[in-house]
């Protein structure tokens, strides 16, 4: 359907002056900007690698596997991470764990850095915290056997950056995790939406009934009825 | 006509006797249980599947028990109401599921269950989302050895009991039991007598939970991984229904597929853990040609023709020395290609079959004390261990008239040219009768196995084990059932019905449903399998017309 005539409006050209005919004050507007550049200087190039960048805290680099508290291997082979993984580059072998108070550690847990995306899907997936990404991002290698990183360099990786200050070890929460720790450790949020009229949804934390004041002030009540009575 | 009232929904259940779970399952309504199963007695200890039941008068009114009631436990009849999705039924639900999770630890990212278990799919589906429990959770040893194949993890327990009936009542052996009371309920063994009974690996598929688990699969993979394909166990006649559960290439396990027509929901413990020969060290992974001691080529282009030229010139010159030694352990299908591929070379051309491997006696379960059986028999582990001697030998008979011994092929010196299909993991060859047929002129052997006869052999076919084969099997008592082809053999190993279908002329393309089809118009025997398509439980093999349901 052509456009109709009312809905069109006619823009005309604006006249041109007598000085921005002369192109004269748009020249020196250009040449305040390049002077500016020369008055105010400010270098953005940076000298990398001589002077390395600070990154921002959510960079995604190299991976590394944590240690609890013990000094072994967080990961408990749940595959999550593997699942999860958009680039198939986790590859666990899962095994019965040789420490009493756990049941599968992996055995085996390698990660091909080469094939990796570095989305962070991994570190998002894992319920024990135990894969983290770090800063680390200036990864090199001579070969591609280099660059697939196995269980002891990647636990590596978490004892080189865990000081540093910019990969922290950002839980201390128990051997399974949030998982399974639930002695001494605030409850999660509930997985589901919590009705108004339960308990639990008018506590501090959701999922943790503080319910002492309520069932004491209840028991108080009935305790008056009997007197009464 | 009996009409059971489910949410409203009427259904038809004619004349059989069922509870409420059953009844509503007719009407697509899923009442979640954990202590009911089908083929076990009913506790209604569980207390998942409480329903409103009512009864609708011939005058049209509804009259509602005052109380929920277990569905496991309560028949159904004409005018039965059941109610299954009332706010009341699914408050009973959540707290239900709150009671069980109370002591079930959150170890689901070790669990193996985790994907295939009833409490995390109810917990999603009918239950609250989160604990409300701030008491520490009572945890109780976990317990290793429970069988030599079963590890229990004992707090994860729901008890359900569903093992513990199991072993009373399938099995008979009755090494299970529950200790102690109230929330210290176990399941446990007597002391010394572990659950080492042959049915024992079902208690790991009975178990909603991931209590029970298999020592073989443990920590292997993650469920969700796994992908599986419908199949048979070959290891005996009784042809069992199963699932391979295979990834990359790898199976991980056999789970027993409910068949009401083949052998129930079980399995026993020699298939479930018999697959094992499918990654043996000593697999065939590429064809042979071999002249002398040499190795000419491994090249199936090259072997293939070799084998065809040899026996069309055999055929041609001395069809009667030619024979073929079929064997209990190929598909109806293979066998079909191979008789009338060689019975077209020429009529004369014998055909042989090795007997079914026996070991012992037919053994059934249930049990009792004594290890005597106990009628009514509920599973039978068969003698005879193969999967498909019924079809091979009704193949051969179409062909020949009648099933010749592989024995009378081997004495003697009657027969030059031999071609001989394996297959079975534990063939019964000596090495005398390898050595004497290694002497032959043209010695063809098709297995799957690194085997005394295929050291001697001139041709060696790399076949398929049955989990990388598409066919059928007729157990025996003539159903026949399709396995499916899941995962690639080792190497350049090709299915032996592609094997013999090229070495037929009939082109690598080999479909089963297509090729069964053929042999219900060739063949009257298994006119009953008519477009070829076999479906969930098998037909039973016979003229086309007769069509009778068969027991178990």
């Amino acid at each position: 359907m052509p456009i109709a005539n009312k809905d069109v409006t006619w823009v005309e050209e604006p006249e041109i002056g007598f000085w921005e005919a002369t192109f004269l004050p748009a020249i020196f507007a250009g040449l305040k900007t390049t002077v500016r550049h020369v008055t105010h200087f400010q270098p953005v190039t940076e000298q990398f690698p001589e002077e390395k960048p600070t990154l921002p805290l959510h960079y995604r680099g190299v991976h590394r596997l944590n240690r609890d508290d013990q000094g072994r291997v967080k990961c408990v082979a749940c595959m999550m991470c593997a699942t999860a993984c958009p680039a198939r580059c986790i590859t666990i072998e899962g095994a019965q764990a040789p420490w009493e108070d756990r049941d599968k550690y992996p055995s085996s847990f390698v990660i091909d850095e080469l094939r990796c995306i570095y989305c962070g899907m991994c570190e998002e997936a894992c319920p024990v915290d135990a894969i983290e990404m770090t800063h680390l991002y200036d990864l090199t290698g001579f070969s591609r056997e280099e660059m697939i990183f196995d269980k002891e360099k990647l636990l590596g990786v978490f004892d080189q950056t865990k000081d540093s200050g910019r990969d922290p070890v950002r839980t201390q929460r128990g051997r399974l995790g949030p998982a399974s720790d639930f002695e001494g450790l605030p409850a999660l949020a509930p997985a589901t939406s919590v009705r108004g009229d339960d308990r639990s949804a008018r506590s501090v934390t959701a999922g943790v009934i503080q319910g002492t004041a309520v069932m004491e002030s209840s028991w108080e009540q009935i305790n008056e009825k009997i007197e009464k009575k | 006509m009996a009409t059971v009232i489910v949410n409203n929904k009427p259904v038809e259940i004619g004349a059989e006797r069922l509870n409420c779970i059953q009844a509503a399952d007719r009407a697509g309504v899923e009442i979640p249980h954990y202590c009911w199963h089908p083929d076990l007695s009913v506790v209604a200890s569980c207390r998942m599947c409480l329903v409103e039941v009512g009864d609708k008068k011939p005058d049209g009114s509804v009259a509602m028990q005052p109380k929920l009631v277990p569905g496991c436990q309560t028949p159904v009849k004409d005018g039965t109401v059941i109610i299954s999705d009332s706010p009341k039924v699914k408050a009973a639900q959540q707290a239900t599921l709150e009671y069980l999770l109370l002591n079930h630890p959150l170890d689901c990212p070790v669990c193996d269950q985790a994907g295939e278990c009833g409490l995390q799919d109810y917990s999603y589906e009918y239950g609250r989302g989160y604990s409300r429990l701030q008491e520490p959770k009572n945890i109780k040893p976990d317990k290793d050895y429970i069988g030599d194949q079963i590890t229990l993890f004992t707090d994860r327990c729901i008890m359900c009991t569903r093992c513990v009936r199991f072993t009373r009542e399938v099995s008979g052996t009755a090494e299970l039991q529950v200790s102690s009371r109230g929330s210290h309920e176990e399941i446990d063994i007597f002391p010394g007598e572990p659950c080492n009974n042959k049915l024992a690996g079902n208690v790991v598929d009975l178990c909603p939970v991931g209590a029970l688990c298999s020592k073989d699969f443990l920590y292997e993979q993650r469920v969700w991984w796994l992908k599986s394909k419908k199949s048979v166990c070959p290891d005996c006649s009784t042809g069992c229904s199963i699932n391979v559960d295979q990834n990359n290439d790898t199976v991980y396990r056999l789970k027993p597929r409910y068949n009401p027509k083949a052998q129930g929901s079980f399995m026993c413990d020699e298939g479930r853990f018999g697959w094992k020969y499918i990654h043996a060290e000593n697999r065939l992974s590429l064809p042979a040609k071999r002249e002398g001691a040499s190795t000419v080529s491994t090249d199936w282009d090259v072997v293939l023709a070799s084998v065809r030229e040899a026996f069309q010139a055999a055929a041609k010159s001395a069809p009667k020395k030619v024979a073929a030694i079929f064997s209990p352990w190929m598909t109806v299908e293979e066998a079909y290609i191979l008789a009338s591929w060689l019975k077209g070379l020429s009529p004369d051309i014998t055909l042989a079959m090795t007997p079914a491997r026996v070991s012992g006696e037919d053994d059934t379960y249930p049990k009792d004390v004594h290890g005597k059986p106990v009628q009514p028999v509920k599973f039978t582990i068969r003698a005879e261990k193969a999967p498909n001697r019924t079809g091979v030998e009704a193949v051969l008979k179409h062909f020949q008239g009648d099933v010749i011994p592989s024995g009378k092929v081997l004495e003697g010196n009657a027969y030059d040219t031999l071609f001989v299909v394996g297959g079975d993991p534990n063939p019964e060859v000596n090495a005398a009768t390898a050595s004497k047929l290694g002497l032959l002129k043209t010695l063809v052997v098709l297995d799957l196995l690194d085997t005394a006869l295929t050291k001697k052999a001139h041709y060696v076919l790399a076949g398929g084990s049955f989990a990388e084969r598409d066919g059928s099997f007729v157990n025996h008592s003539g159903l026949v059932q399709a396995i499916n082809r899941s995962l690639q053999g080792p190497l350049e190993a090709r299915p032996d019905g592609r094997i013999l279908s090229e070495l037929a002329g009939r082109g690598a393309m080999f479909t089963a449903a297509k090729l069964r089809a053929e042999i219900a118009q060739a063949i009257p025997a298994f006119g009953s399998l008519g477009g070829g398509k076999l479906g969930e439980y098998g037909v039973v093999m016979g003229l086309a017309v007769k069509l009778e349901p068969v027991t178990a």
